[in-house]
C-alpha cells in the first residue's frame, strides 16, 4: 500500500494537472467549496421565503423543498447532464454540470439551515424589534439574521462535508474527481483493488472527519450543545 | 390619547377580550391589574398591534390603529413598549441597542442618535455601561436599558407589560424608580403589573380586569380601600402583602 | 428534441425496463431497511454502553462510515472486497447477482450509521432519570433500555427515522454505479437506446417523488396519531 501512495500520490491529489484538467482531491474540494459559496445567496433567499409571513412566498418555497428533497441528487445531476446542453446551446462540461446540480441541491439544504437558524432566535427578539418601529425587512436584517447566522455556523460546516461527499457522484458522469482518479489507478495497477479503494475511503475520511471535528469545535466555542440532528445537513444526502 | 371602542378578541374559541371600552387621556398613568389569564397582557399588546383584534376599534391620537393600510411602523415608533423579558438584542452593545431604532426609523444621524442614547442611559443610571454587552448586565440593568431603548424614539406613550415580573426581588426597586421618574415628567403610561405599591403611589387610575373584561375602574385610593366588584375584592384579599396597609 | 411521448411510458419494451428498475429499487430499499434497522439499534446501544471500549467501537463505526461517501462504499464492496476472497468464491460471486448484494451491504452499513445516530438522539431525548429509575427497580442495562427507555424513545425517533428513510430511498440510485439494474440504471439505458431522455427521467422522477412524499405523509400521520408525550 505504501508504494501505491508513493507512486500515485500526486495524480491522486491533483489529477493530470498541469498536463490536463484539474482532478483528484483538489478538484473535489474546489468543486464543493464553489458549490457551497454559490448556493449561499439562494439558501438565504429560500430560508427567508420559508419563514415569511406571506403565503405567496412560503408555499412555492415549501413546494420546492419537498420536490428537491424528494428526488436523488444523482437524478438532478442526470437532468442537468442531459438537458443543459439543449438549454444552453452547447455541450456543458462535467464540472459545470455537477456545479449546477450541487448548487440546486445545496441551496435547498442551506435554506433549511437558514430556516432553522431564524426559527431558533427567540420570538421576543422579533417582537421587540417591531415594537420599536422597525419594519419587517429591517428587523430581519439588523436583529434576527445576525443572531441566526451565528448559530448556523456549525451546520454550515456540516453541509460542506455533505457537499464534499456529494461531489463523488461526478464519477458517474466522468468527472475526474477523487473517486474517478482512484478507479483509474485501479485499472492501471489492477492487482491491488482493496488497497486502492481503502485509500480512497481513507482520503474522504480524513477530509470529512477533519471538517466534522472543526464543526464540533465551532459548536462548542459558540456555547451551544448539539441537539438532535438538524433536519437538513449531516444526514447522508445522496453520496 | 387612547380610546378602546367595544374591542373583542378571540383566540380560536377562547374569548380573550370581551367588549372592552375605555379612554386613556394624555398624561395619565394607568395601571392594569388582575389575576392570571384576565387578558391584561393581551389588552396592552393590542395598543401597538402586537396582537390583532377581531371587532371594535382602538384609536391612538384619533387614528384607528387596527385599520388596513395604517403605517404600523410609524405608529409603533410613537409608542414605547417594555417587555417582561427585556428582549435586548444580544448581538449589539447596550448603546447600539438604543441607537438602532433612532437611526433606522427616526432618521437621526449616528452622532445625534449616540448623544440621545447616552443622555437616556444616563437618566436610567447606566451611562457607564454603554459599551457593555447585554449578557454582562443583571436583569434589573437590562430592563433599565430596555426602558432607555424605548424612550430613544421620544414616544408620547409608554407601555409596560409586567416589567418587573421576571426580576429577582432586589432589582425590582431600581426599575420602579425609573418608571416613577417618567411619571414625574408627565409621560403617559399604561402599566400591567403586580406591584401594588407602585400602583397605589403613582397611578392616577387603576383598571381591574378579569376573564377578558374590565370589571372596575377607580382611583388607587378607591380601589385599594373600597373595592366595589366582588372579584376585585377577592383579588385584593389574595394578594394582600404585609407592606400594603391593611384596613 | 421531438415531443414528449407518453406512450413510451405506458407500454412496450422501455416501459418494462423502467418498471423492472422500479421493482429493483424497491427491493433494494426493503432489504436495506430490514437489515439496517437492527444493526442501527445495536450500534446506538453500543454508543450508550457503560463500557468505554464498547462506546469506542460504536463511535468508530459511525464516524468511519459516515465520513466516506456512499459511492466510495459501493466501489469498495464491489471492486475491492472480493479481491480479498479466494479465487473460486470470487468467480462465483461475479457470476451471480453480486452487484445487488454488494449494493445491499454498502447501503446497509451506510444507512445503519445514520440511523444509529437518530436512535441515539431519540434515546438521549428521554431524561436520564427514566433509565435510572429502571435500574433502581433492579433491571439490567439492557432490561432498563428495553422496557423503559426504548418504548418512549420510539415515538421521538420515528419521525427522524422516516426522514432518513426518504434519504435512503433516494440513495438507492447511487447503486447504478456498480451496475445494479435499478431505476437510474434503466433510465440511462432507455436514453442510450432511444436518445429520448425526458420520458424516462420523468418516470423515475415521479417514482422517487411518490416514494418520498408517501414517507413524508406517513411521518406526519405518525406524529399526529402517536404524539410525543412529555411531562
Amino acid at each position: 500500500m505504501i508504494d501505491l501512495i508513493h507512486t500515485y500520490w500526486l495524480y491522486f491529489l491533483v489529477g493530470q494537472y498541469p498536463q490536463g484538467p484539474l482532478g483528484g482531491v483538489a478538484l473535489t474540494v474546489l468543486l464543493a467549496a464553489f458549490a457551497l459559496l454559490l448556493s449561499m445567496p439562494f439558501g438565504l433567499a429560500m430560508g427567508l421565503a420559508r419563514t415569511s409571513g406571506r403565503r405567496a412566498l412560503r408555499w412555492p418555497a415549501t413546494g420546492l423543498v419537498y420536490l428537491v428533497r424528494g428526488i436523488p441528487l444523482l437524478l438532478v445531476v442526470f437532468w442537468a447532464y442531459f438537458f443543459l446542453p439543449s438549454v444552453t446551446g452547447h455541450k456543458t462540461d462535467q464540472f459545470n454540470t455537477m456545479l449546477i446540480a450541487l448548487v440546486v441541491f445545496d441551496s435547498i439544504y442551506l435554506g433549511e439551515i437558514v430556516r432553522a437558524g431564524i426559527q431558533g432566535v427567540p420570538s421576543g427578539q422579533y417582537e421587540s424589534a417591531r415594537a420599536l418601529g422597525l419594519g419587517h425587512g429591517r428587523a430581519m436584517r439588523s436583529v434576527i439574521l445576525p443572531q441566526a447566522l451565528r448559530s448556523m455556523l456549525p451546520s454550515l460546516v456540516n453541509q460542506f462535508v455533505s457537499t464534499i461527499k456529494a461531489t463523488s457522484l461526478g464519477y458517474i458522469i466522468g468527472l475526474t474527481d477523487t473517486s474517478f482518479i482512484a478507479t483509474q489507478i485501479n485499472t492501471q495497477v489492477f492487482t491491488k483493488a482493496p488497497q486502492v479503494y481503502l485509500l480512497l475511503s481513507l482520503t474522504y475520511f480524513l477530509l470529512c472527519f477533519g471538517l466534522s471535528r472543526f464543526a464540533f469545535a465551532l459548536e462548542r466555542r459558540l456555547g451551544r450543545r448539539t441537539s438532535s440532528p438538524s433536519p437538513a445537513a449531516p444526514a447522508g444526502s445522496a453520496a | 390619547m387612547i380610546e378602546f371602542n367595544n374591542v373583542n378578541k378571540w383566540y380560536g374559541k377562547y374569548h380573550a377580550l370581551i367588549d372592552v371600552s375605555e379612554r386613556i387621556g394624555k398624561g395619565e398613568v394607568v395601571v392594569v391589574c388582575g389575576p392570571s389569564g384576565s387578558g391584561k397582557s393581551t389588552l396592552i399588546r393590542t395598543i401597538n398591534r402586537l396582537e390583532a383584534i377581531d371587532s371594535g376599534s382602538i384609536t391612538f391620537d384619533g387614528e384607528d390603529i387596527h385599520a388596513r393600510g395604517v403605517d404600523i411602523n410609524r405608529l409603533r415608533s410613537r409608542i414605547g413598549f417594555v417587555f417582561q423579558q427585556f428582549n435586548l438584542f444580544p448581538h449589539l452593545t447596550v448603546l447600539q441597542n438604543c441607537t438602532l431604532a433612532p437611526q433606522a426609523v427616526g432618521g437621526l444621524s449616528p452622532a445625534q442618535a449616540r448623544e440621545k442614547a447616552m443622555a437616556l442611559l444616563g437618566r436610567v443610571g447606566l451611562a457607564h455601561k454603554a459599551d457593555a454587552w447585554p449578557s454582562e448586565l443583571s436583569g434589573g440593568q437590562q430592563q433599565r436599558v430596555a426602558i432607555a431603548r424605548a424612550l430613544a424614539m421620544s414616544p408620547p406613550l409608554m407601555l409596560f407589560d409586567e416589567p418587573t415580573s421576571a426580576l429577582d426581588p432586589e432589582m425590582v426597586g431600581e426599575v420602579l424608580l425609573v418608571m416613577r421618574d417618567l411619571v414625574r415628567d408627565g409621560m403617559t403610561l399604561v402599566v400591567v403589573t403586580h406591584e401594588m405599591g407602585f400602583a397605589r403611589d403613582v397611578a392616577h387610575r387603576i383598571l381591574f380586569m378579569d376573564q377578558g373584561r374590565i370589571l372596575e375602574r377607580a382611583t388607587p385610593r378607591e380601589f385599594f380601600d373600597h373595592p366595589q366588584h366582588p372579584r376585585a375584592r377577592q383579588f385584593l384579599a389574595d394578594i394582600r402583602t404585609p407592606n400594603t396597609a391593611a384596613d | 428534441m421531438p415531443g414528449f411521448d407518453l406512450a413510451l411510458l405506458l407500454h412496450g419494451q422501455y416501459h418494462d425496463w423502467l418498471v423492472a428498475g422500479l421493482l429493483v429499487s424497491l427491493k433494494l430499499a426493503a432489504v436495506v431497511l430490514a437489515c439496517a434497522l437492527p444493526l442501527a439499534i445495536v450500534i446506538a446501544l453500543l454508543r450508550l454502553a457503560p463500557h468505554r471500549a464498547l462506546r469506542a467501537i460504536g463511535a468508530t463505526y459511525v464516524e468511519v462510515i459516515r465520513n466516506v461517501p456512499l459511492l466510495a462504499h459501493l466501489l469498495f464492496w464491489y471492486f475491492g472486497a472480493p479481491e480479498l476472497l479466494p479465487d473460486a468464491v470470487k468467480e462465483k460471486l461475479y457470476a451471480g447477482n453480486f452487484e445487488f448484494i454488494a449494493a445491499a451491504i454498502a447501503l446497509t452499513l451506510y444507512a445503519a450509521a445514520f440511523m444509529a445516530e437518530n436512535i441515539r438522539s431519540g434515546i438521549r431525548a428521554i431524561p436520564a432519570v427514566q433509565f435510572e429509575a429502571g435500574r433502581a427497580l433492579g433491571l439490567s442495562f439492557l432490561g432498563a433500555m428495553r422496557r423503559v427507555v426504548l418504548p418512549q424513545a420510539l415515538r421521538v425517533t420515528v419521525p427522524p427515522l422516516l426522514s432518513q428513510a426518504i434519504i435512503f430511498w433516494n440513495d438507492t440510485s447511487v447503486a447504478t454505479v456498480i451496475g445494479v439494474g435499478e431505476m437510474m440504471y434503466q433510465a440511462a439505458r432507455v436514453e442510450t437506446a432511444t436518445f429520448r431522455s425526458a420520458e424516462a427521467f420523468v418516470f423515475i422522477t415521479a417514482a422517487y417523488l411518490v416514494g418520498s412524499l408517501s414517507l413524508t405523509a406517513l411521518a406526519a400521520w405518525v406524529q399526529r396519531r402517536w404524539p410525543v408525550r412529555t411531562f
